[in-house]
């Protein structure tokens, strides 16, 4: 059932996305709150994924996280058929998630908190040197300007670079795709233009981005497609192209119906 | 990297000239990153004002009094960086230290078991009292204020228990008295010395080496020598001095006293493993942020069960200098001591909100504490004014942990 259309840069989608999920369900209890959902994420694509609050967003995304698994349905990733039991299972597969807080150590400078768990080690003790020129590397290849050292503590970084920081330590860490949960809710005007710029160039370097918003603005700027989900069903999944502003609060809000997706 | 004309290589803070690496660390300073300068500026002005008001303060004799004196605290709120770095505190280190005597001296004295043996015996009784406050902890839940504010009330009880009330037990190792009362000869001193500055070189250019190895600038080697000669300065100053003799009897008195040596090799290791491990690193992430620790797969638990491991067999080797200066064990042992060597931390620079601070910050500041004690006690003031004072520096220092904490960015929300 793959969907053929229009992206905003006029190419036609044939490709196979890295993630397929099929009837994905998830109850809390008596309380069903994913109910039979069917996602696809494509590499080098922004997939938003958006939805009122309760709909049910961050336990899907908790489920690809590996640390909440589904009930029930189907995980395809490229094709295979995959478990997301646990972090370190979706970590292996090239899924990162970077969470809105508390994914950073202030306390830390920027390499430190890039290579966070994964340290570079030579003779046994840390290997700063190598660590550092990868991180500014990374930061480079995404065009960041405005860090002025990789040796900053992040306590001295504004929201904005802190995710900036964020981003950019999954694309260190060469993920595959990389899940983004409001990425900019917190953020200013030119913070927010910044991070959405960060999250186009990592998706032009092949990732295949998932990013959770409620600002659809943001999305329309900055994503291929975008995805609804309107109580625990994804009621949408168009590219932006075909779709618009009023159509998406349409299908948040259950005013609307799409036709287009099968249930 | 080619990255286009826009890409401007983005800096290490390793970059520029010694002026421009100067005025860098002071801005960093006035951030907020102010580490043990308080303390040092704090030691110098207390050193300059009891040297005024005492003739004794600065005899040499009195200088290494307060070598010894300090050691004991030194060792112990060196031992209770490991946890305050992860914001926990062990308010039982101290009687930790205690029982671990009380188990060495009960092992030496009666069952005449050899005294390495004993020795380590009591290092293990520590690293299983670290081990159980650690699994209450990380595993249970429990604040570690509760868990070892029990175990400092129970093990004096222990202690009690172990050694009779009122009972003191001399100490009749002479390996172990010696630490505390004997001294280095006096090219030992030189040795210790020169052993020093060529390990400082050594590891400096190692860490130079290893950074040109990656590609990446080195700062200016001008400022490697800068600190090299200050240490060889200092503590050739400190040799020079404790060389000579310090008697006031017959009988000549003079080299290194041995806890140095001892003091300064632990202070070196525990250095490393902080600066240099991956577990250093990940205390220092648990400490910053635990969740987001957790998030990048580091064993939170694990840490926070090794560093409490750590601190309590530290404490243990504070108890061994304890026993040695005095000579004796007692029921009370360790008891009074804790506080002050959380004080001694907080007031060198190590931040009770955790993340931040090194373990030479906490020898400054032990060394602050027991500059108030010596000099007070030389003015022969009575006691309760050097509790007094210490009390009122270690509310300052916390307010400039605090302060410095608001200004450096950090937030106050904990986690
Ligand atoms: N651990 C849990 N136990 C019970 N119910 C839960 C649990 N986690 C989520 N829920 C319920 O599932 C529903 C969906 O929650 P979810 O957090 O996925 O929504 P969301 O789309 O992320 O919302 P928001 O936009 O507010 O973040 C909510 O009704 C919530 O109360
Ligand atoms: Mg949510």
């Amino acid at each position: 059932m793959v969907r053929l259309g229009r992206l905003k840069n006029g190419s036609v989608d044939v490709e196979v996305p890295i993630i397929e999920l099929t009837d994905i369900r998830k109850s809390f209890g008596p309380v069903e709150v994913l109910k039979g959902v069917n996602l696809k994420i494509y590499p080098g694509k922004v997939s938003a994924l958006v939805g009122d609050n309760g709909a049910g967003k961050s336990t899907l995304i908790k489920g690809l996280a590996g640390v909440q698994p589904y009930d029930s349905g189907e995980v395809l990733i490229d094709g295979t058929h995959t478990d997301l039991t646990s972090p370190k299972v979706a970590t292996a597969n090239g899924i990162e998630v970077v969470y809105q807080d508390l994914s950073l150590c202030e306390n830390l400078d920027i390499v430190q908190n890039m290579f966070l768990g994964r340290e570079e080690l030579r003779h046994g003790t840390i290997d700063g040197g190598r660590m550092e020129r990868e991180a500014s590397a990374t930061l480079q290849s995404l065009s960041v300007k405005t860090v002025k050292s990789v040796r900053q503590k992040v306590s001295s970084l504004s929201g904005g670079q802190r995710q900036t920081v964020a981003i950019a330590r999954s694309a260190l860490k060469k993920a595959r795709v990389v899940i983004l949960d409001e990425p900019t809710a917190a953020l200013g005007v030119a913070q927010t233009a910044q991070v959405l710029d960060l999250v186009r160039r990592l998706a032009d370097q092949g990732v295949g981005v998932l990013i959770i918003s409620h600002n659809l603005v943001d999305v329309f700027q900055v994503c291929d497609y975008v995805n609804v989900l309107y109580l625990g069903t994804m009621v949408a999944s168009v590219p932006v192209a075909e779709t618009s502003n009023s159509d998406v609060i349409g299908y948040i809000t259950g005013a609307k119906t799409y036709q287009g997706v099968s249930q | 990297m080619s990255a286009g004309p826009a890409a401007q290589p983005i800096g290490s803070g390793h970059e520029g000239s010694v002026r421009e690496q100067l005025s860098a660390y002071l801005s960093r300073v006035r951030g907020g990153e102010m580490g043990a300068l308080p303390a040092i500026g704090g030691f110098i002005v207390l050193s300059a004002l009891f040297t005024a008001l005492s003739p004794f303060f600065l005899t040499r004799l009195n200088i290494a009094n307060l070598l010894t004196q300090s050691a004991t605290l030194m060792m112990l709120s060196i031992a209770l960086v490991f946890v305050i770095l992860i914001s926990e505190i062990d308010l039982s280190a101290g009687v930790t230290g205690g029982v671990g005597m009380a188990i060495f001296i009960l092992l030496t004295n009666f069952a005449k078991v050899p005294w390495i043996p004993a020795l380590l015996a009591a290092l293990v009784f520590g690293l299983l009292v670290g081990a159980f406050i650690g699994f209450f902890v990380a595993k249970v839940g429990v604040p570690s204020f509760v868990v070892t504010l029990g175990l400092f009330l129970g093990f004096q009880g222990l202690q009690l228990v172990l050694l009779g009330s009122g009972g003191v037990f001399r100490v009749e190792t002479p390996e172990l008295i010696a630490i505390m009362n004997n001294n280095l000869p006096v090219w030992g001193g030189w040795v210790m010395l020169a052993v020093m500055i060529v390990i400082s070189i050594a590891t400096g250019f190692y860490d130079r080496y290893r950074r040109t190895a990656s590609g990446v600038p080195n700062r200016p080697i001008l400022l490697m020598w800068g600190k090299v000669a200050a240490l060889a300065v200092g503590f050739g100053i400190l040799v020079a001095l404790l060389n000579q003799n310090r008697s006031v009897s017959v009988l000549p008195i003079q080299g290194v006293p041995i806890v140095v040596p001892i003091a300064l090799v632990i202070l070196w290791i525990g250095t490393q493993i902080l600066d240099r491990t991956r577990f250093g690193l990940h205390l220092y992430a648990v400490g910053g942020s635990p969740e987001a620790a957790r998030r990048a797969g580091i064993n939170v638990a694990g840490i926070r069960i090794a560093a409490f491991m750590i601190c309590s067999a530290l404490g243990i080797v504070s108890g061994v200098l304890s026993a040695s200066r005095v000579g004796a064990v007692e029921a009370s042992s360790g008891r009074a001591i804790v506080l002050s060597a959380v004080a001694a931390a907080v007031v060198g620079g190590v931040s009770l909100f955790g993340g931040r601070g090194r373990l030479v910050h906490a020898a400054v500041g032990a060394l602050v504490i027991s500059v108030i004690d010596n000099g007070l006690g030389l003015l022969r003031l009575p006691a309760g004014i050097s509790l007094l004072v210490t009390g009122g520096v270690l509310v300052l220092a916390a307010t400039v942990d605090a302060v410095s904490r608001h200004r450096s960015g950090g937030n106050l929300t904990r986690t």
